[in-house]
């Protein structure tokens, strides 16, 4: 059956389902009601399972993890932040997190989807066959998924504190999480996504430090700017230097900048050779 | 001839001031002895008496009008009230009225506090105590239980009971925006008034547990916490150890402002990344408003509140259409079940007849 459909259909699915949950939830939103937690997670997990499908198609075309173009980037990351919504989501009382990540994971797969230079070279073997490389890449992507809910949850902390500083509590504000919930999942999700990427540069210092050549500047300056940075920006919230609506922006901002960063880098890569790369049929 | 009917008699807020609800009001003896003398009163088949601050009411199942005008009668007399007078006041209302009637204030609909839950429980408790001394029979078991059904229903289906709609609970509820749950939030209390004591026992009923009270007057504040179950603090250190607590009430009758801006600020620099939610609710005002700018402190006066207790009001008013639309249609469906129940062709049953134990329903 899973073979009946191509892994772009199965990523337009997915996609219609968050787009599904992200319009439920606006009429919800528009007639002042909280709209079902269980009906969210619900269409949340089916997208999931099509996302997946789609990936791991994608994945066994290009003969690994599927992180070759900006297509493939986009998609990862929004699976991932999808991921850590099916894993978190249940903890948050109000149906908002799973709107606010239906929005953002239909945002970055149909953007992907309507893009198609950004999946017009599909490259295979980008990791040599090397499964540490590709589990770097793979864990550096991952965290990229676990900064997207960081902003997520970022933003409703903004939208959180605006509706109380200026009085504005009734209607739809009242299905955001509290202020003292949101900034703790926010400091967890950022460790998490800071210990992520540690991990996955550290896998890749390793690889690196065999052979400089292979490694493109670029890439290696602006990954470990970001890196640094989500550093600096968990440093200086544990230490109480950053805190509430600062550092909800700071971490809204790191994440536009980390997504920006992410055709730059994909494009400054290695040409792989043409004999690993593969055009795809108009 | 003997017709039947379902009714309801009493008086309520809506057209009873406070000073005569207060004579209209059962005490315990009184209803106890009212409700030996309502079970022998012939052609009262059913009834059940639902006793509140806001209302006196009557609902039950009667053989003839003159069967109610004898309740009204032993009631007036029971508590002294004029009987001419009470006509003026009086609820009355019959069969599928008097069931939309009960619908309606089991729901809240009816409450002075409109949407208020409170009075769900205090119908139940009126049908208990029915049941206790067997005065709810056939037709009354099935009305009440469907009225709690459809309580529920219009609570769950519509905004009726959104938002609270007193100064205290939305106090709270602004709280439970900030910090998610009470049980870990530490509550400062300033001045032992009254507003100050009802919004400690609204925050206390919401699972807060550690509750400080100060007051100019130490022994004002020491008698409040015996009552709350706190603890008391010199008035002198209120502010000097503000960063103590995450939710401060501000109720004192002091002419100047008792927290200002240098305290919070102080305080703030000791905790920065926990909220601090001050609620001010003296006038003249107690909390510095310049307060309000400051990262991570969220101050609301009385004014504010109040305008969101208002707000929400006009919400719950709102749904007013949608929730009597819902209990119609119930109470028409209900209706057509226990007409032939209230008024069965009986032609041949006398009134006296019909009040004997054997004539009664089943329970």
């Amino acid at each position: 059956m899973s073979h009946a459909l191509t892994d772009r259909q199965w990523l337009w699915f997915a996609a219609e389902c968050y787009l599904v949950v992200f319009l439920i939830g606006t009429v919800a939103l528009l007639r002042g009601r909280q709209h079902s937690t269980a009906l969210t997670y619900g269409l949340m997990a089916v997208g999931y399972l099509c996302q997946f499908v789609g990936l791991y198609l994608r994945g066994t075309a290009v003969g690994g993890c599927p992180l070759g173009n900006n297509f493939e980037i986009v998609q990862f990351t929004a699976w991932s932040a999808t991921t850590l919504y099916l894993l978190i989501g249940v903890t948050f009382r109000s149906s908002a997190f799973g709107y606010f990540t239906a929005c953002l994971t239909a945002v970055l797969s149909f953007l992907s989807l309507a893009m198609p230079a950004w999946d017009a070279t599909r490259r295979t073997g980008i990791f040599g066959g090397n499964p540490w490389i590709e589990f770097h890449a793979a864990l550096a992507l991952f965290s990229y998924g676990v900064f997207a809910l960081l902003a997520l949850t970022s933003l409703m902390f903004l939208l959180r504190n605006y509706s109380l500083k200026k009085k504005h509590v009734s209607g739809w504000f009242s299905f955001l999480p509290s202020i003292m919930d949101l900034d703790h999942i926010g400091v967890r999700l950022l460790s998490a996504g800071v210990f992520l990427m540690t991990a996955s540069l550290a896998v890749g210092a390793v690889w690196w430090a065999r052979d400089i050549a292979a490694v493109n500047t670029t890439k290696l300056l602006v990954t470990v700017a970001i890196w640094a940075a989500y550093g600096l920006t968990l440093t200086f919230r544990l230490r109480g230097r950053l805190f509430a609506g600062r550092f909800a922006w700071t971490c809204v901002v790191l994440f536009a900048a980390a997504l920006l960063s992410i055709g730059p880098v994909n494009a400054s890569r290695h040409t792989p050779a043409p004999a690993a790369t593969l055009r795809l049929q108009p | 001839m003997s017709t039947g009917h379902l009714f309801v008699l009493g008086a309520t807020h809506h057209t009873a001031p406070l000073a005569v609800r207060e004579r209209l009001s059962l005490a315990a003896e009184t209803a106890a002895g009212l409700q030996m003398e309502l079970s022998a009163l012939a052609g009262l088949r059913e009834f059940v008496m639902l006793n509140t601050c806001n209302r006196v009411e009557f609902y039950g199942v009667a053989e003839t009008a003159e069967t109610v005008a004898h309740l009204e009668a032993a009631f007036c007399s029971r508590q002294q009230f004029d009987r001419t007078e009470f006509e003026k006041i009086r609820l009355t209302l019959r069969d599928r009225d008097a069931l939309q009637h009960l619908f309606e204030v089991a729901a809240g609909l009816d409450s002075q506090m409109l949407g208020e839950t409170e009075i769900f429980g205090q119908v139940k408790e009126a049908y208990a105590a029915a049941q206790a001394h067997r005065s709810a029979g056939a037709v009354l078991n099935r009305v009440f239980q469907k009225t709690f059904q459809a309580a529920k229903l219009v609570r769950t289906h519509t905004a009726i009971t959104e938002g609270h709609v007193s100064v205290a609970n939305v106090a709270v509820d602004l709280a439970l925006n900030i910090f998610g749950g009470l049980a870990d939030a530490r509550i400062l209390l300033l001045g032992a008034g009254d507003i100050g004591e009802k919004t400690a026992k609204a925050f206390q009923s919401r699972g807060a547990s550690t509750l400080t009270v100060a007051s100019r007057r130490f022994e004002h504040a020491m008698e409040l916490a015996q009552t709350l179950g706190a603890s008391a603090l010199p008035f002198d250190q209120h502010e000097s150890r503000l960063a103590e607590f995450d939710v401060v009430v501000g109720s004192t009758a002091a002419p100047d402002i008792v927290i200002s801006h240098a305290a919070v600020s102080a305080a703030m620099r000791k905790r920065p990344a926990r909220p601090l939610f001050l609620i001010d609710l003296a006038l003249p005002r107690d909390i510095d408003p310049a307060v309000a700018s400051l990262e991570n402190v969220f101050l609301y006066n009385l004014d504010d509140l109040a305008k969101i207790a208002e707000e929400n009001r006009v919400t719950r008013e709102a749904e007013m259409a949608k929730c009597r639309a819902l209990l119609s249609e119930r109470a028409d469906a209900l209706w057509r079940h226990v007409q032939p129940q209230v008024a069965p062709a009986r032609p041949a049953e006398s009134s006296g007849a019909a009040n004997s134990p054997a004539a009664r329903p089943a329970r």
